[in-house]
């Protein structure tokens, strides 16, 4: 068994030793890479028209784009094992990080998320994102799979401790797609099919937990209209009214780049951050949604790929958690924006304007290429 | 590492691998969800999609046309249009609605109907579009609000054009005013000519040239954004703006004659004998029309309209007095017509007249008698006894068929729609008024224009217009441009009379005024520079307002005679002729004098020195 593995390996390598002799050194992969800059290019694309055509945003989204680059490079160079080794350190500074959020954070818009340091102001719970998975996948990868029950308490606990904090910013989109990624190392673990069967069952009650105790009443109000757009035509119900008629509009090719009226006459509120796809929408209709979702669909096969080449349970259940939750990115925002899901303001994956969510995803993205590019190391030791 | 790890690795990759996979068929369901979501937004929903995106980007906005001005003879303006500010609020970017109304209302006075209409308006309202608070801002409001903007969100001063009427309450009855729409004006009119304007004429040339005066809108078919805030107009029809009226006002006659009035209550027209036009029309007391423009308060109305001087009232053209002897000259005309009496006849006045067959005398207002006296007399001494006679001679009849020719009891059609007819009495009147016969008494009361007879002021003008053209019709008029489609008919014609019954009558008329004997000698006749024919008239008041309470003082005044003069000048070459009714009051002819030296004095002097400078030149050669 052993040995056909090896042999797998060794086919591959004959085929594309120079390749990946280049990109395990520089431990970049480059496929990957290439699929990523093709959303990228895209998304300038979009957002030059989404910003109205302000060249001064395009720029900057592309400083961030190289600066995003660049992280992930870096972050590939950090060997899977020394996260591993790192990973309840950085896990309790996370968890500190969130509790002074709370206590001494920054207020902006309605929320605490912000911590203000000498030279930068960073949101801690971008950090949480890069952690979660790797902190359970580093517990689970330490136990025996499938996970006992005990396991299963112990990983949902890490789970919860930055959720909850989280959902107190309040940030129940972030929180959500936190908690996410975690259940995610658990379920690539093995979580028995009983027992997700039974967390199902929990999951009513909990909801009814979490409608009255955690959420905050905007976020339920969010909630019930997206239930029910029309209720609030005017508030709530606007965003998703106008980005519905702004996608429906679009129809089968779009009104052409550049075109679109929705956006460009403020009808699309948030049009070049959450709400982005709608101008993609407009303006390349069906043709171009599906266009995006195919460029979405290498990096996650890429990822996917990844995770099952890798060679220890911490690489494959790291790997598989960064891609499920890239994969749940850009299905909430395109359900929230094409209103399958209520709004919880989540941006869509390297399209949308903002450095921090591109920096997150490409410290991912990094930790993937890391994954995937420290593992002939690993298999040269054995 | 432990053996036991080693051997679980490969099981676990396993496992691991296929929830990969499971996860995989997950992912491509609900990828197939959004697809088909966006399959149905895109292509299934498609054309409602389309429209309302469409709709959402493209508002067709109303251009309101701006009203006609009024200009009178001299190219003075009546009615002008003046632009405004009203403070709007936008909901959309206001946190809390309550807190920010109590703030306005502490930097300028915000009534509670305004609040409850704004508040109604707002409801009904898109939050990024402005709804009006406060209209017609002062300017130490508006700046008021200006400087506290910073802590007023939402708060717009917006520029709005609003009816002004310069001179007040000079023309208050004949211009009239425009004031905001009504429901029941609302469901009248023709909503596409009215949108985006919010107020009508009510009263005077406002309504009943409304027509011509609105204009019609124009649209614009404009690109919005979601505030409401025009990006680009697609296409734009420009709306035409009211047509402009040229009145035969002239304001400083207006003026003279309501400085003349010196606050009494009372009417004056005065026309232009070429024309028909109205150079002068006064009912005192007035009103700022200005007040009713963006709407007045209840107060203020209640005030108005109870006033026992009925302000309100249009008296030159609604007001229904006995013309009383000024009637005279056009019964003298009658008589002579109908061959009754020759200009030779005469009778003798004892002070009084008998219906034979009755000891009822008829009094004369001279009480001791005029003596032997013929018609021309019997018209500058205003001498009842003389007509008395004469009653029993023309009867009822042939007077009221003659009077008609002269505009009595029927609308003179002057341009305003309120005017009334007044009453010019007949046997078939009685019959269908009273169910009773003609009794000659009554005639004898008429013919002197007491009784039953009623006739407005312009009635009274129009009449001696018709004496000053020596039968020639023209149509009192206010309005100079021609508009046909809002005339009202020319329903008087020419009288054909004899000319020398004209000019019995006209000299007479003239002696009233410049022979010692004349009834306004004394009052007016001396040092006229002028040659002016007229009548004077003391009409008794028979009835007076009942059921309100007036004190006793202020009875008595009501119950005075009122006075009458009607006359024109200059007498060779008329060009004003006019009446004038003092209510409870005397001195109607010191008025026409007045409003006739300071029409007439003016363009003599130019005549005479465009004639001394044309002798001094014929001198000169």
């Amino acid at each position: 068994m052993t040995g056909q593995d090896f042999v797998r390996q060794l086919d591959e390598g004959q085929g594309f030793h120079k390749a990946q002799d280049w990109s395990e050194r520089l431990h970049i992969d480059f496929m990957l890479a290439g699929f990523l800059a093709l959303v990228c290019g895209a998304g300038l694309f979009v957002l030059y028209s989404a910003s109205g055509q302000d060249m001064g945003i395009v720029i900057r989204q592309a400083v961030y784009m190289l600066i995003g680059f660049v992280g992930m490079i870096i972050i590939a160079q950090v060997s899977p094992r020394l996260l591993m080794r790192l990973s309840p350190w950085i896990y309790m500074a996370g968890v500190v990080l969130l509790i002074a959020v709370l206590v001494a954070g920054i207020h902006s818009k309605g929320a605490q998320r912000w911590i203000q340091l000498p030279f930068i102001r960073f949101q801690p719970s971008e950090i949480i994102k890069l952690i979660m998975p790797i902190v359970v996948a580093t517990y689970l990868s330490k136990r025996q799979l499938p996970p006992s029950l005990k396991d299963i308490v112990v990983a949902l606990t890490l789970i919860a401790i930055p959720v909850v904090l989280i959902a107190r910013q309040p940030d129940l989109g972030t929180s959500l797609l936190i908690g996410a990624s975690g259940l995610f190392v658990l379920l690539l673990a093995g979580l028995r099919k009983r027992l997700i069967f039974s967390a199902l069952m929990l999951a009513l009650p909990s909801i009814w937990g979490f409608w009255h105790f955690v959420m905050l009443n905007y976020q339920k109000q969010r909630v019930l209209t997206f239930l029910n757009p029309q209720s609030d035509p005017w508030g709530a119900g606007w965003n998703i009214i106008q980005s519905k008629i702004a996608i429906g509009s679009g129809g089968l090719y779009g009104k052409g780049w550049l075109l679109g009226t929705q956006s460009h006459l403020d009808f699309l509120p948030e049009s070049h951050t959450d709400f982005i796809i709608a101008v993609l929408a407009e303006e390349f209709g069906l043709m171009g949604c599906l266009v995006l979702l195919a460029l979405y669909a290498l990096i996650i096969g890429r990822g996917l790929f990844i995770t099952l080449k890798a060679q220890t349970l911490f690489d494959r259940l790291l790997a598989g958690s960064i891609t499920l939750t890239f994969f749940v990115y850009i299905f909430v925002n395109l359900g929230m924006v094409s209103g399958l899901l209520p709004v919880v303001g989540v941006p869509l994956p390297l399209v949308s304007r903002g450095g921090t969510s591109l920096a997150t995803l490409m410290a991912g993205f990094g930790l993937l290429m890391s994954i995937h590019t420290h593992k002939t190391f690993l298999g040269q030791s054995r | 590492m432990p053996v036991n790890t080693l051997k679980d690795h490969k099981a676990e990759q396993r496992i691991v691998s296929i929830r990969v996979w499971l996860a995989l068929v997950f992912m491509i369901l609900l990828v197939m969800v959004l697809v088909s979501r966006l399959f149905y937004l895109q292509v299934i929903k498609y054309d409602e999609l389309a429209t309302q995106s469409e709709e959402n980007r493209v508002l067709l906005q109303t251009v309101p046309p701006v009203r006609g001005l009024i200009y009178d003879r001299n190219g003075h303006l009546l009615a002008t249009n003046r632009s405004t500010q009203t403070l709007a609020i936008v909901r959309e970017r206001v946190e809390d609605l309550d807190q920010l109304l109590d703030d306005i209302g502490q930097l300028i006075p915000v009534s509670e109907n305004e609040r409850d209409r704004f508040l109604q308006q707002i409801k009904r309202r898109r939050p990024f579009e402005s709804v009006p608070l406060k209209f017609s801002l002062n300017d130490k409001q508006a700046a008021l609000i200006a400087v506290n903007q910073f802590r007023l969100p939402g708060v717009e001063i917006n520029a709005e054009l609003v009816r002004e009427y310069p001179e007040g309450s000079a023309f208050a009855h004949s211009i009239g005013y425009v004031g905001r729409i009504n429901e029941r004006e609302l469901k009248n009119l023709d909503p596409a000519l009215y949108t985006g304007t919010y107020t009508i004429g009510k009263i005077g040339l406002e309504r009943f040239y409304e027509p011509v005066l609105l204009g019609k809108p124009g649209y614009q078919e404009v690109e919005v954004n979601a505030r409401g805030r025009v990006t680009r107009v697609l296409s734009r029809v420009n709306p035409t703006p009211g047509k402009d009226l040229h009145l035969y006002i002239d304001t400083d006659l207006q003026n003279a004659a309501i400085k003349a009035m010196k606050g009494r209550r009372g009417a004056i027209v005065a026309l232009d004998p070429k024309t028909g036009g109205v150079m002068a029309m006064v009912s005192n007391p007035a009103f700022d029309p200005n007040l009713f423009v963006t709407g007045i308060d209840y107060a203020s109305f209640n005030d108005l309209n109870t006033d026992i001087e009925k302000p309100l009232y249009n008296r030159a053209t609604l007001g229904e007095y006995p013309p009383a002897s000024t009637i005279k000259p056009l019964v003298a005309l009658g008589l002579l017509a109908n061959d009754v009496v020759d200009e030779n006849d005469r009778i003798y006045d004892k002070g009084w007249f008998q219906l034979p067959g009755s000891d009822h005398r008829f009094r004369n207002w001279n009480r001791k008698g005029d003596g032997w006296i013929n018609l021309n007399q019997a018209i500058l001494r205003s001498n009842d006894t003389f007509f008395y006679q004469m009653a029993e001679k023309i009867g009822i009849d042939p007077l009221h068929d003659f009077l008609s020719q002269f505009g009595m009891g029927r609308k003179s059609g002057i341009d305003i729609h309120e005017e009334r007819t007044g009453l010019l009495p007949s046997t078939e009147w009685k019959q269908g008024a009273y169910s009773q016969p003609w009794y000659p008494g009554e005639t004898v009361i008429a013919i002197i224009g007491q009784g039953y007879m009623l006739t407005t002021p312009m009635q009274l003008a129009e009449s001696v217009t018709l004496i000053a053209n020596r039968g020639k019709h023209v149509q009192p008029r206010l309005v100079k441009d021609d508009i046909p489609e809002l005339q009202s008919p020319d329903w008087g014609g020419d009288i054909e009379l004899d000319q020398k019954h004209w000019d019995l009558v006209i000299n007479a008329m003239e002696k009233v005024v410049s022979f010692n004997r004349g009834t306004a000698y004394w009052r007016i006749g001396r040092g006229l520079k002028y040659r002016m024919a007229g009548k004077t008239g003391t009409a008794q008041v028979v009835s007076i307002p009942q059921g309100e309470e007036y004190d006793a003082e202020k009875l008595k005044e009501f119950q005075r005679d009122h006075s009458l003069f009607v006359a024109f000048a200059p007498v060779e070459d008329p060009q004003i002729a006019l009446a004038v009714v003092l209510e409870n009051n005397n001195g109607a002819s010191n008025i026409a004098r007045e409003v006739m030296d300071a029409y007439l004095l003016p363009k003599l002097a130019s005549a005479e020195q465009v004639q001394a400078s044309a002798e001094n030149k014929r001198s000169a050669q």
